[in-house]
């Protein structure tokens, strides 16, 4: 009773891709990017350093210095290629697994392990990198990207709006609702969906029978379909959406077709539900990989270049972890602090009600 | 007898309860091959195949919504909504469809649906995975709400929560489902709208519901010392209340305290106190007090421990009720 395989799944969907898994440099008519070796080099710095600080993340919460890690592993090429494609002016609205694209906006990464360690919600002002908080609510956050980019379209400002969700978003009603808003207001938005074919257990078939980039065109605006594990493409796709957006003509899905390679969170054990010959085929596909060979083929870097990024990763592994732990943890005041901006009654007689409670206490201890 | 954890409960009375009836169906995120993130729906879709345990869409409000449609149709869909904090994306068609489609048809259509949902905190969670929405939904005329607190009543409670033909919003401590127990998978459990006095004192009346009944206990338990002789009941049915047990007792004992997870104000403690005050006035040496969290939104799982009350702020509570 359950859907056969998808219908038209015969036909492969075409996926933009400008370097294969191997390292080799293809060309494609509408999407083509003239990179100079030292925007190369950065690109890999960039997909190694946040492969790191994700790796850092998940031993700190082995170690129960946090108290989950949604890890990025596979996902870095689509992270760093659209995050790079955004300018200062343009907006970020990320879920709770952007830490690349936080990388790129230039959010410290220790700011994003307050939220892992319970310090705090958020933790970092959305308005000085242009980057918004996590958003752990699947799909939300597609409505406000669209609503921002609603409000930069009519301060007529050159800027575009991107929202990140994941394959399993694409069936909330808010998603489906931001891409009908975006649509009729013709938003300068770009919404980048990182298909990693997994929403914690269930496979990409459980939401969709068509490939999710073709959803746009019944809403539309166009969808395109990239490699995520390419960061060149990726780079082209969301730069040319971007600037669409930012010239009047509205929005653009791109699904980026890639891997979680990891389990959905620190909490999740993936081996309940899928099989290991599936991880092994993608890891021929890593996003890293490819860059390297891309540059060595080429002799854009020697191993001194490699071992120099290494390096670099390995310091900031260890800043990382030594800022976590020290991360001061909130005291009993901060639960109450921010809840309204103006003077709040309740919350004043609360606070005031639990420190007497809690002077109650000390004074007992005391004597 | 046999051990369980309060998830494992969960799983055998869910099982029971489709074995018994094959119109019963369960329904989730990641309630199949994983068997929901808690494990409570582990083995269910093996057992019972795809069509009966199924993994839907990433969608609240569809589940809830396709829910309705099956219940029409004569299923009994038991939903998971995975944490307390993704309910709100159904909460249109819990509010709107499923409290009140049986009264507007008058009575012609029934909405057996269960709507499981994980409450409560103290598991270290993010931001949205620690909440306790109970009052919004006893506020919704049209839905039942039931609370369980240990393995042998969730045992049963979602067993006669599955049997009704109303609407039912089911909450599960999720911190207290690894919590053991002896189970007796025979023995019938009270009705599905009573609450249990789980121990018995004559100096003060605890009311909780949920994960907060053990802190009750373990508050009274500490209290002996002094002693103090308190009262906890177990509320189990949140809509509709047993107020009989809760009258009898706290006329009794002639003071109350109410404890839960949620933010005391406009939470479901002010409901009890009213209808306390209205049904024992005379026999009351103090008002009603509440202790529960904050006007706030739930904190950051590194300062949980001060939202949430604990035995120390329910003893203080039970001081002040003496010192009246
Ligand atoms: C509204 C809502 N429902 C359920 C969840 C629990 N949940 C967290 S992540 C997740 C899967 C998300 O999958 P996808 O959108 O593919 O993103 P990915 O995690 O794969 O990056 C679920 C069901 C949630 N956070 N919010
Ligand atoms: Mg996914």
């Amino acid at each position: 009773m359950t859907a056969e395989a998808p219908r038209g799944a015969d036909a492969p969907p075409e996926l933009i891709q400008l370097l294969t898994p191997e390292g080799e440099r293809v060309e494609h008519p509408d999407y083509d990017i003239e990179l100079t070796t030292e925007e190369v080099r950065s690109l890999y710095r960039d997909l190694v350093l946040v492969r790191r600080i994700d790796l850092e993340a998940v031993a700190l919460q082995r170690q129960g210095e946090l108290g989950l890690w949604a890890s990025l592993l596979g996902q870095e090429a689509a992270q760093i290629g659209s995050g790079r494609a955004l300018t200062d002016a343009d907006m970020a609205f990320p879920t709770y697994r952007e830490h690349g694209v936080a990388w790129c906006r230039g959010v410290d990464p220790v700011k994003l392990l307050g939220l892992f360690r319970g310090v705090n919600h958020g933790g970092w002002d959305p308005y000085e990198h242009n980057f918004h908080l996590y958003t752990i609510v699947i799909g939300s956050q597609a409505l406000h990207a669209v609503g921002y980019a609603m409000g930069v379209q009519r301060d007529g400002a050159d800027a575009a709006t991107i929202v990140y969700f994941g394959d399993g978003a694409t069936s909330q009603g808010d998603v489906n609702e931001s891409f009908i808003w975006a649509s009729v207001f013709n938003a300068p938005v770009v919404f980048f969906c990182q298909n990693n074919q997994w929403a914690i257990s269930e496979p990409l078939e459980k939401q969709t029978r068509i490939p999710l980039y073709k959803r746009a065109s019944g809403f539309g605006f166009p969808g395109i379909r990239v490699d995520g594990n390419d960061v060149f493409a990726c780079l082209a796709v969301t730069r040319k959406a971007l600037a669409d957006a930012r010239n009047g003509q509205g929005p653009t899905m791109i699904e980026a077709f890639t891997y979680r390679m990891g389990a959905h969170t620190t909490s999740d054990d993936p081996t309940r539900y899928r099989v290991a010959d599936e991880l092994e085929a993608w890891k021929l596909k890593d996003p890293i990989e490819r860059v390297k060979a891309y540059l060595f083929k080429n002799q854009l870097a020697d191993q001194e270049f490699f071992d120099k990024v290494d390096a670099e990763a390995d310091a900031l592994g260890k800043d990382v972890r030594r800022r976590c732990l020290e991360l001061p943890d909130p005291g009993p005041e901060a639960l109450f602090d921010h809840v309204y901006g103006a003077p709040h009654a309740l919350v004043d007689e609360e606070r005031e009600q639990y420190f007497a409670y809690l002077a109650g206490f000390e004074a007992g201890a005391e004597r | 007898m046999t051990t369980l954890t309060l998830g494992k409960a969960i799983n055998e009375g869910l099982r029971r309860a489709m074995e018994e009836d094959p119109k019963v169906l369960v329904m989730g995120e990641d309630v199949g091959k994983l068997g929901g993130v808690f494990r409570v729906t582990d083995g269910l879709q093996k057992d019972f195949g795809e069509d009966r345990v199924i993994d839907t869409p990433l969608a609240e409000s569809g589940i809830i919504g396709t829910a309705i449609g099956l219940a029409l149709r004569g299923y009994r869909p038991v939903c998971e909504i995975q944490f307390d904090g993704f309910v709100f994306p159904a909460a249109d068609q819990i509010i709107t469809q499923l409290a009140k489609m049986p009264l507007r048809s008058l009575g012609a259509v029934k909405l057996p649906v269960v709507v499981r949902i994980p409450c409560g905190g103290g598991i270290g969670a993010v931001e949205h995975h620690s909440e306790s929405p109970e009052a919004y939904f006893t506020h919704t005329a049209g839905l039942r709400v039931m609370a369980c607190s240990n393995p042998a009543d969730a045992y049963t409670m979602i067993q006669d929560a599955i049997r009704c033909d109303d609407p039912i919003i089911f909450f599960e401590p999720k911190r207290r489902y690894w919590d053991k127990a002896e189970v007796d998978l025979t023995a019938p459990g009270l009705p599905l709208d009573r609450a249990r006095t789980v121990r018995h004192g004559d100096d003060v009346t605890l009311l909780a519901y949920g994960p907060m009944v053990k802190t009750c206990l373990a508050a009274a338990t500490a209290a002996e010392g002094e002693g103090r002789n308190i009262e906890v009941i177990d509320l189990r049915s949140l809509n509709p209340l047993d107020m009989g047990v809760i009258t009898e007792s706290v006329q009794r004992t002639g003071r109350c305290v109410v404890v839960h997870e949620a933010p005391v104000f406009s939470g479901f403690g002010a409901e009890l106190a009213a209808r306390i005050s209205e049904r024992c006035f005379y026999h009351l040496e103090a008002p009603v007090l509440r202790v529960g969290g904050f006007s706030t939104p739930y904190p950051p799982s590194r300062l949980e421990d001060h939202y949430l009350p604990d035995l120390d702020r329910v003893l203080d509570a039970v001081d002040r009720a003496f010192a009246y």
